[in-house]
């Protein structure tokens, strides 16, 4: 379909603004972790060291400078792929982020293949059949699923899976899987976990997203030409509902995040998120800002895409 | 062309009348358990069994019993006890969080809806950028610059939903301010406090107080992750999360000490669901 | 008349509601009619009188939370209330169609209009693609809709108002149904678009001998089109006639009140001096005004255009045009809520500020706006006695028992009981909250009273008596109004003067009593003739100049 020059228009706009936001996050992350109370030097020594020690090495580690141009170098240093140097283990920030950024983009990458085909259907056939018996499980089920934290889901499914049935380890080592069957184990409850929490979103917001074509008056023409129900929603709502229903999916993929950083935990598996929490136990300030920076970028792009899928899905800006 | 015969009228007052006229049964269970957490929140540490850090069994995750009516924990202190102190934290911190973020959002959200101009452009510019932070991971952040403690969770998890809240009351107010009534008033001559006032807060209360219940749900989630990963609440004092964090070895015995205060979290964020869910449409409506 | 037996007989129709509060209302009680094959039936009535609802309920359809209760309905062979929603399906398009109030909700707008209009011969599995758009395109003809030969390959956004409609007409007739049900089809429509889409309307039922339902509130339009009527209120009927009996030997009082309503008393201009040498009450000199981002002194899209005239105290100024015309923006820069970039509005001899924020509080006083949609207007968190008080506190600086005196009076001037200030807005009935609309303006105590269309969203009885009472304030208090209107015949009943705007222009001034004669100007002639008469000839025998019609109408 053509695009008007407005929609390209816009569609530049909010990736000015997604940038501008990003500048802003950053700002924040670095500050929340430098400039509050807690001095890294300190910490790092131990109360028992010398004041001469604690200068020392604050001047070793460029703390002494003014923090707008710590900032700013910082800034470009990540720009450029360089995330300065773990102040725990001394190992540059990168060497401990590659393997596990792929850890967690691989658990990522098959929730969403999952999640996305199964979360539609079902969304559309509730929408398509509201207030069936169909309808009201579903959206108990999604309710409830979206009412309790990650970590409920996570134990449930070990207690479910792992416990009472027994077909999957509860806890998933597994980097080195050697056969398909390992790999299956090794990431089945991270994927149950977090594809139930991603999939209730998503399913709530198709089916709304769904509904409310349902309820125009085009919708009720159709009916009035005497379409069956399943030609109204296929041929006449669905196709107006494309737009808020990727919406729904990139919006529901941003609940990622957040589930993954309890998941990760939970099943002890080696991503980003898990780097990150323990990072935050041991006050590891590069390599906390590093993996925040990450989900921040990430956590960005899918509500940006979300919102650039509304704008080019908008009729009234069609041409 | 209406198609039933009375008129309807865009609002409605969430009067106690108008409310209570449409309750079903779903919302009224649901606020049934949102007043017994309540009451427990307030009073529970008067009727506590046993004082909540006491070691008072020498087995630990015990099975339930009439001494203990929900076991006992991986140290052996009991868990009714506990869960009742608990809902103390869960509750009052989220409450208070709640309360700080709903506040500051939809007064500024009014201000910027009735002002607009460049102070909206501003503000909306900024807190939508704050937005574009994901919640738990902005607590972790904040934990681990400067530690947990109960002020910092308030006013952490008060900072991660203010942007949102003004986000909706600003878009709900903008509507109103479009209305012909405030234009009405405006060129009556009224100031910009009354417009905010008598105006706009009226008519927005319902959604906002629905608003508010959700984001609850939220802070309560996000709170009880937070214990989760042993970064909210701190010991010896739990709230449910860390309840939760402190039992789950019992996780594989199936022991009530970590099943209960799960069950309390899932209550207390299912019946607040259930009770906006089934709120009168009315009040419920989104301006989103 | 045709004697037939009945193509459609309805009896004893009964539909149910539920409410917001879920309570159970019947909102139909008790209906029958019959329409023999090519009679065209009229439903006449206010709003909530149940007429879409009857109309639906002949495709078997009731709207969310309605269903038919008790009662047949038969159509052809068919007996709709006993059929299952598959069978249903099966008659809906092909023996009954139907023709929606705003065809530009109905289109569906990621599709084609030819996909549309032809989809009902798809889904029936009528005729073969290709035949179907060939009689797509002869209706595209018969509708007089312009290129019917490639308008169909449009999407609905690309097309006008009036011309949506009419494709909706196509859309309804091309399985060619016995039975055609038009659902306020002109309503949304203005008035110079509104005589193409009814002619064009005529036309077809009268060549395809089809039969139909025409829902209206309208009986002017209504007489153009129908051979039968029924006037329908609170879901029951109030009265049955043909055409011509119900217009010119109404039997029941409702339908004496609803012709009552049409022929306004009127207007007498207040006795009295010579104003000739006074200052006017209101003066617009040169007033332009428009919306957007300002640019060098000038907004970027400009609606008001050099604005003049002059309103005599006492007197009463009239203005019309079409939408899109600036009427409203003129009230609104007048009253200083749009500031006007250039010109100057003058009260009592002494200019005002543009922006209302730099007016004094009795500047502001003096004037009042009161606004068309009284449900917007009213605060609906507030009780009347609320809404009433703040004005007399902010401007007099009422409080306690005398602030309520004067709401009791305020209610009682315009004719309220004084119990209705404990209620809420929507408590009240339109009518009920037009009042209080006008009284909050009458707290002021003002000079001048700027009307926005106050009476357009009202039932014509209602209506009729809220310009009673406007007229009788007038001379109780002394008012001016400026009275903006798209209704003719409103303007006619109130005003001594007309302003007919077009395109931010006012393109003629004339006294409101010689409007029918006196006007010059091709435009207000052309919107002075579309005004719809209850004559059941008028139609027939109305000669537009087509030229006219496709230079200042929306086609």
């Amino acid at each position: 379909m053509l695009r008007s020059p407005t929609t390209w228009f816009l569609v530049g706009q909010r990736l000015g603004i997604a940038f501008i936001t990003l500048i802003i996050v950053s700002f924040a992350v670095f500050f929340a972790t430098e400039l509050l109370p807690g001095d890294v030097a300190q910490i790092l020594l131990g109360q028992a060291a010398t004041p001469e020690a604690v200068a020392g090495l604050r001047e070793a580690m460029g703390l002494d400078e003014p923090a707008i141009q710590r900032f700013i170098g910082w800034l470009t240093g990540l720009a450029q792929g360089e995330m300065g140097r773990s102040y725990v283990n001394n190992i540059d920030v990168a060497d401990l982020l590659g393997g596990r950024l792929q850890n967690s983009l691989r658990l990522a990458g098959i929730v969403t293949v999952i999640c996305v085909p199964v979360a539609l259907s079902l969304g559309i056939l509730a929408a398509m059949f509201r207030g069936s018996w169909m309808d009201r499980v579903v959206s108990t089920a999604t309710i409830s699923v979206i009412s309790v934290p990650e970590f409920m889901v996570a134990t449930l499914s070990v207690l479910i899976f792992a416990v009472w049935l027994d077909w999957l380890p509860a806890l998933s080592y597994g980097v080195d899987v050697d056969s398909l069957g390992a790999m299956l184990r090794a990431y089945a409850m991270p994927v149950i976990t977090l594809s139930f929490v991603v999939s209730a979103q998503m399913i709530r917001m198709t089916r709304a997203a769904v509904i409310e074509t349902i309820e125009t008056p085009y919708v009720e023409m159709a009916l009035l030409k005497g379409a069956s129900r399943t030609r109204m929603v296929l041929v006449h709502a669905l196709p107006n509902a494309l737009g808020p229903i990727a919406n729904a999916v990139a919006l529901s993929l941003s609940y990622l995040v957040g589930g993954v950083i309890i998941v990760e935990t939970v099943f002890n598996y080696p991503g980003v998120a898990k780097l990150m929490v323990d990072a935050v136990a041991t006050r590891d300030l590069p390599l906390i800002q590093s993996c925040a920076m990450i989900f921040c970028v990430s956590y960005l792009s899918l509500t940006t895409l979300a919102d650039m899928i509304a704008i080019l899905s908008n009729p009234r800006l069609r041409q | 062309m209406t198609m039933t015969p009375r008129t309807k009228s865009k609002f409605r007052l969430p009067t106690p009348h108008n409310l209570g006229y449409a309750f079903n049964w779903t919302g009224r269970i649901g606020l049934a358990l949102i007043l017994f957490w309540a009451l427990v929140a307030l009073f529970g540490r008067w009727v506590t069994p046993y004082p909540v850090g006491a070691i008072v069994d020498w087995d630990y995750f015990g099975g339930i019993s009439t001494e203990y009516w929900m076991g006992t924990d991986y140290l052996g202190r009991d868990i009714f006890s506990r869960v009742l102190m608990g809902a103390r934290y869960t509750v009052g911190i989220a409450l208070a969080a709640v309360t700080l973020a709903c506040t500051i959002g939809v007064v500024l959200g009014m201000i910027a809806a009735v002002i607009g101009g460049w102070f909206d452009t501003l503000l909306s510019r900024l807190l939508d950028a704050f937005n574009g932070i994901p919640s738990l991971l902005f607590g972790l952040v904040v934990v681990a610059a400067v530690g947990s403690s109960i002020p910092v969770l308030v006013l952490t998890l008060a900072a991660i939903y203010m942007p949102g809240a003004y986000r909706f009351a600003r878009a709900l107010a903008v509507n109103i301010n479009t209305m012909d009534f405030v234009t009405v008033a405006r060129a009556r001559g009224e100031a910009t406090p009354y417009l905010i006032r008598h105006e706009i807060l009226p008519n927005i209360l319902g959604p906002v107080l629905a608003d508010l219940g959700l984001r609850f749900v939220f802070i309560v989630l996000v709170l009880s992750g937070l214990s989760f990963l042993g970064l909210g609440v701190q010991p010896p004092n739990a709230d449910w999360g860390a309840l939760v964090r402190e039992n789950i070895e019992g996780l594989s015995l199936g022991a009530p000490a970590v099943i209960f205060p799960s069950i309390a979290i899932a209550s207390l964020t299912i019946s607040v669901n259930m009770f906006i869910d089934n709120l009168p449409t009315k009040i419920r409506d989104r301006a989103e | 008349m045709m004697t037939d037996t009945p193509l459609v007989s309805v009896r004893d129709l009964r539909i149910g509601a539920i409410t917001d509060s879920g309570r159970k209302v019947e909102i139909i009680r008790g209906v029958d009619f019959d329409i023999v094959p090519g009679e065209i039936l009229a439903l006449i009535g206010e709003s909530g009188s149940g007429k879409t609802t009857i109309a639906l309920s002949l495709m078997g359809h009731t709207r969310r939370g309605c269903a038919i209760e008790g009662g047949t309905i038969r159509v052809g062979k068919h007996d709709v209330t006993g059929m299952t929603e598959k069978q249903r399906a099966r008659l809906r398009g092909t023996e009954v169609s139907y023709v929606p109030q705003s065809a530009a909700a109905a289109f569906n707008p990621s599709k084609r209009i030819m996909d549309q209009v032809v989809e009902t011969t798809r889904i029936h599995d009528l005729m073969p693609r290709a035949r179907a758009e060939a009689h797509a395109r002869d209706l595209f003809r018969a509708l007089a809709l312009p290129d019917p030969d490639t308008i169909g390959e449009r999407y609905p956004h690309q097309v006008s108002g009036g011309q949506l409609q009419r494709l909706s007409a196509a859309m309804a007739l091309i399985a060619s149904p016995e039975l055609v049900i038009f659902d306020e089809p002109t309503t949304a429509l203005d008035v110079t678009t509104q005589i193409e889409v009814l002619r064009a309307f005529r036309r077809v039922m009268q060549e395809s001998g089809m039969a139909g339902v025409y829902v209206s509130h309208d009986l002017a339009v209504v007489a153009q089109i129908a051979d039968r009527i029924i006037v329908l209120k609170g879901g029951e009927t109030q009265e049955q006639g043909t055409t011509e009996q119900i217009l010119n030997n109404p039997r029941h009082p409702y339908t004496k009140e609803l012709l009552a309503a049409f022929d306004p008393v009127p207007h007498v201009p207040l006795a009295g001096r010579d104003d000739s040498a006074d200052t006017p009450v209101l003066e617009v000199r040169d007033l332009c005004a428009g919306y957007g981002a300002v640019k060098d002194g000038e907004p970027a899209a400009k609606v008001l255009d050099s604005i003049e005239f002059r309103l005599m105290r006492g007197r009463n100024l009239g203005v019309i045009g079409e939408s899109g015309s600036g009427k409203s923006t003129l009230a609104r820069a007048v009253a200083g809520i749009l500031p006007a970039y250039r010109g100057s509005v003058l009260f009592d001899g002494q200019t005002l500020a543009p922006d209302l924020a730099q007016r004094s509080k009795e500047d502001l006083r003096r004037a009042q706006i009161v606004f068309q949609l009284a449900d917007t207007a009213l605060n609906p968190a507030h009780s009347i006695a609320n809404i009433l008080a703040r004005p007399l506190r902010f401007y007099k600086g009422l409080h306690g028992a005398a602030c309520e005196r004067e709401v009791i009076r305020l209610l009682d001037l315009v004719h309220l009981p004084a119990t209705l200030r404990h209620r809420l807005p929507s408590e009240l009935s339109g009518g009920q909250k037009q009042r209080v609309n006008l009284a909050r303006a009458l707290a002021a105590d003002p000079e001048l009273i700027l009307c926005d269309e106050i009476t357009s969203a009202l039932d014509t009885v209602v209506a009729a008596a809220i310009l009673d009472l406007l007229k009788e304030l007038q001379g109780e208090l002394g008012l001016s109004y400026m009275f903006i209107s798209h209704d003719l015949s409103t303007v006619e009943a109130i005003c001594d003067d007309v302003l007919v705007m077009y395109k931010g222009k006012v393109v003629e001034a004339m006294p409101a009593t010689r409007m029918s004669q006196d006007a010059t100007h091709p435009y207000s002639r052309l919107l002075i003739s579309s005004v719809p008469q209850l004559d059941t000839g008028w139609l027939a025998g109305l000669e537009q100049d087509p030229e006219l019609l496709a230079a200042f109408s929306e086609r």
